[in-house]
């Protein structure tokens, strides 16, 4: 299984959770812990080894808040 | 060029062509029928022109729009009810700053009026029947001749100030035919369409023509700035001819189609000893306001001839701060005022006047 | 490690005013990505609407002219007379198209403009506030249907795919959804096609995109994307109306 990898752009994150629904391996969550430039929870990814950079999550972004790379 | 005649409303389209035009968006209406249809005859047969039916003035309007945002010299034409539909498309073309000719072959109104010539859109052409603080140029011409002249003037015009002109003509303007010569133009320098939409090739940021700014800030700056634009409009933009002023006792104001009939009031008037005058704004916005104040000191009334219920009579009195008494004579709804009814008025005018 | 998933280049990096979930942002993505890799997008001139989407010109990489209330068809209309060989498109909502501007979009398409209309259909005004569209539901609350849709007095939702293939200028028409990856990917291909039409000369493109509003539905962003799911593909099915052969 291809490994990838995600980068959020975190402060233009509106946390709408969007992309916490289209994850395969349902890695994406909401950091609870952290507010961003915005005032929202952003989105990340706590468990990045699981990661198969299927893109999903950036795909389902109204934001362009994702950007994902994965092994060739 | 040899003189042709033609029928004012051809003769239109021929000196929009001539002047560079490749693009006409219109709708039926008469009395401005034939516009779309001489457009619609020779605009193919130009290399890159197109005409387009469209499916409403709000349509056609909307085109021009799209066109001259996209940097080519269009027209658009209709009739009194027909550009009451494209004042909206007139409020954001002024907005977004587009440069286009407007003709406007009035007829009666209000509402769907008649068919028959009128100057009951004087309001409508000079105080714009659109939302917001705009202007624009309003030329007035009084033969065909004339309007060929202004026709093709008027696109020089709106690229030099990135501004919509109207060319308002009566439905007489639109339908009579008189000879006519396609002249060179004097040359104005025009800015370059930089602005235009013509795509970015990924060289340049994207042009944007637009109309909103959410900013109030930022949106009265923009009127300023259009409004110093208009300013300079009514410093070098006003027109008007001057008949038998100098002395005039009696200063008659009409414009188009009426003047022609007024001028031959003036020349009567004066086979009886009574002087009197006539000054014919050519530019109805801006009005020649100085024109209007600077009548001689043997002047003792004006009297504004109108094919309206009274209109144009408001500037004339705007113009003359009260220092002198201004008339209206005027009639509507398709009825041509006829020089005995215009004498008749100006004896009782100048009776009464001591 | 390669990049297999970045902002496309067919937008532009200004932040969209867009509330949190709405998938405008997605349906600009698939817009500015299919012109990045049609290679058009220096020739692209757009067409933003009235209502949610009116600053669209500030986001898409292109140049763009911002049209009155449902008139983007009829200043498309102009742009591509005067430019026959550059890609336009106009992105226009509910309210605008279905609404206000029927007669432009109806005629565009009745003439076989070439040019290519991005529909979103989320059911209702956004930007206004949340009242009634001509696509709200049969029984959709909205500020001015606050007892629900009844169809005797507001009529059934207008179905405007149905409604423009059967007009013959229009060579393309296809409803998609963004509610789910799959259905996004889907999206993206229709919107290719459509612009592949327009490129080719064969005619008027739509592409309408069932779109979630969960500000003026009241729901959150992730339960938006089932409702639009529940409520309304059943009522405005997905699928191809018309295709032209050359790009079946």
């Amino acid at each position: 299984m291809a490994k990838g990898k995600v980068y959020f752009n975190e402060d233009i994150c509106k946390g709408c959770e969007l992309c916490t629904t289209s994850c395969p391996v349902n890695i994406v969550v909401m950091d609870k812990e952290r507010i961003n430039a915005k005032g929202y929870h952003p989105a990340t990814v706590k468990e990045m080894d699981k990661c198969i950079g299927c893109a999903n999550c950036a795909t389902i972004c109204p934001d362009s808040v994702i950007t994902v790379e994965r092994e060739k | 060029m040899a003189k042709m005649l033609m029928k004012g409303n051809e003769a239109l389209g021929a000196a929009a062509i001539k002047a560079g035009c490749k693009f006409f968006f219109g709708y039926p209406i008469t009395p401005q029928n034939e516009v779309p249809e001489y457009m619609s005859r020779e605009l193919p047969n130009i290399e890159g022109g197109a005409f387009v039916q469209a499916e409403s003035e709000v349509a056609a309007i909307n085109m021009i729009y799209g066109a001259a945002g996209a940097g080519a010299r269009c027209m658009t034409s209709s009739s009194s009810p027909g550009m009451a539909l494209k004042q909206e498309g007139i409020s954001y073309i002024a907005g977004a700053e587009l440069p286009c000719v407007i003709v406007n072959i009035s007829r009666g109104g209000p509402g769907l009026g008649g068919i028959q010539p009128s100057q009951a859109d004087y309001f409508q052409s000079t105080r714009g029947g659109g939302n917001g603080d705009y202007r624009h140029l309003v030329y007035a011409p009084a033969t065909i001749q004339e309007a060929v002249d202004l026709v093709m003037e008027a696109f020089d015009v709106a690229d030099y100030y990135r501004n919509p002109v109207i060319v308002l003509g009566d439905g007489m303007i639109g339908q009579m035919m008189e000879p006519v010569e396609f002249k060179e133009l004097k040359k104005r320098e025009l800015p370059s369409k930089d602005w235009a939409t013509t795509g970015t090739n990924e060289e340049r940021k994207p042009n944007i023509i637009n109309s909103l700014a959410l900013d109030p800030a930022e949106l009265e700056k923009h009127n300023q700035k259009l409004s110093r634009k208009y300013k300079e409009m009514e410093e070098k933009e006003v027109r008007h001819e001057d008949y038998k002023v100098e002395d005039a006792e009696l200063v008659f104001v009409a414009y188009g189609t009426t003047a022609r009939i007024t001028r031959n009031v003036v020349d009567s008037l004066r086979e009886e000893g009574i002087k009197a005058g006539m000054i014919r704004p050519i530019t109805l916005w801006p009005f020649p306001m100085k024109a209007i104040q600077n009548v001689p000191a043997s002047t003792k009334a004006l009297l504004s001839v109108e094919m309206s219920e009274g209109q144009m009579i408001d500037d004339v009195k705007i113009a003359i701060e009260g220092r002198l008494p201004a008339y209206h004579y005027g009639r509507s709804g398709g009825m041509i005022p006829v020089p005995e009814d215009i004498i008749e008025k100006a004896k009782e005018i100048l009776g009464g006047v001591k | 490690m390669a990049v297999v998933y970045e902002k496309t280049k067919g937008l532009t990096d200004k932040q969209t005013h867009y509330c949190p979930g709405c998938t405008h942002g997605i349906i600009h993505k698939l817009v500015g990505e299919v012109l990045v890799e049609l290679g058009v997008l220096g020739k692209t001139v757009g067409v933003a609407p009235v209502g949610c989407s009116v600053l669209a010109y500030d986001y898409f990489n292109c140049d763009m002219h911002e049209a009155a209330h449902g008139r983007a068809p009829a200043v498309a209309t102009g742009i591509k007379r005067v430019l026959p060989n550059h890609t336009v498109f106009t992105y226009q909502g509910d309210g605008d198209l279905a609404s206000i501007g029927t007669a432009e979009i109806v005629h565009a398409a009745h003439r076989g403009e070439k040019f290519t209309t991005i529909f979103v259909n989320n059911a209702i005004y956004g930007m206004t506030g949340g009242q009634m569209a001509p696509t709200t539901l049969i029984g959709q609350k909205a500020t001015t249907s606050p007892y629900g849709r009844d169809q005797a007095t507001a009529g059934m939702p207008l179905k405007v795919s149905e409604m423009l293939a059967t007009i013959n200028g229009a060579a393309f028409v296809e409803r998609v959804s963004v509610h789910d990856v799959p259905n996004i990917r889907k999206a993206k291909k229709a919107i290719k096609k459509a612009f592949q039409v327009q490129i080719d000369g064969l005619g008027f493109g739509i592409v309408e995109v069932l779109s979630t509003c969960p500000t003026n539905w009241g729901i959150t962003p992730v339960d938006s994307l089932t409702w639009l799911k529940e409520n309304m593909i059943p009522y405005f099915p997905l699928g191809n109306f018309r295709t032209p052969e050359e790009v079946k």
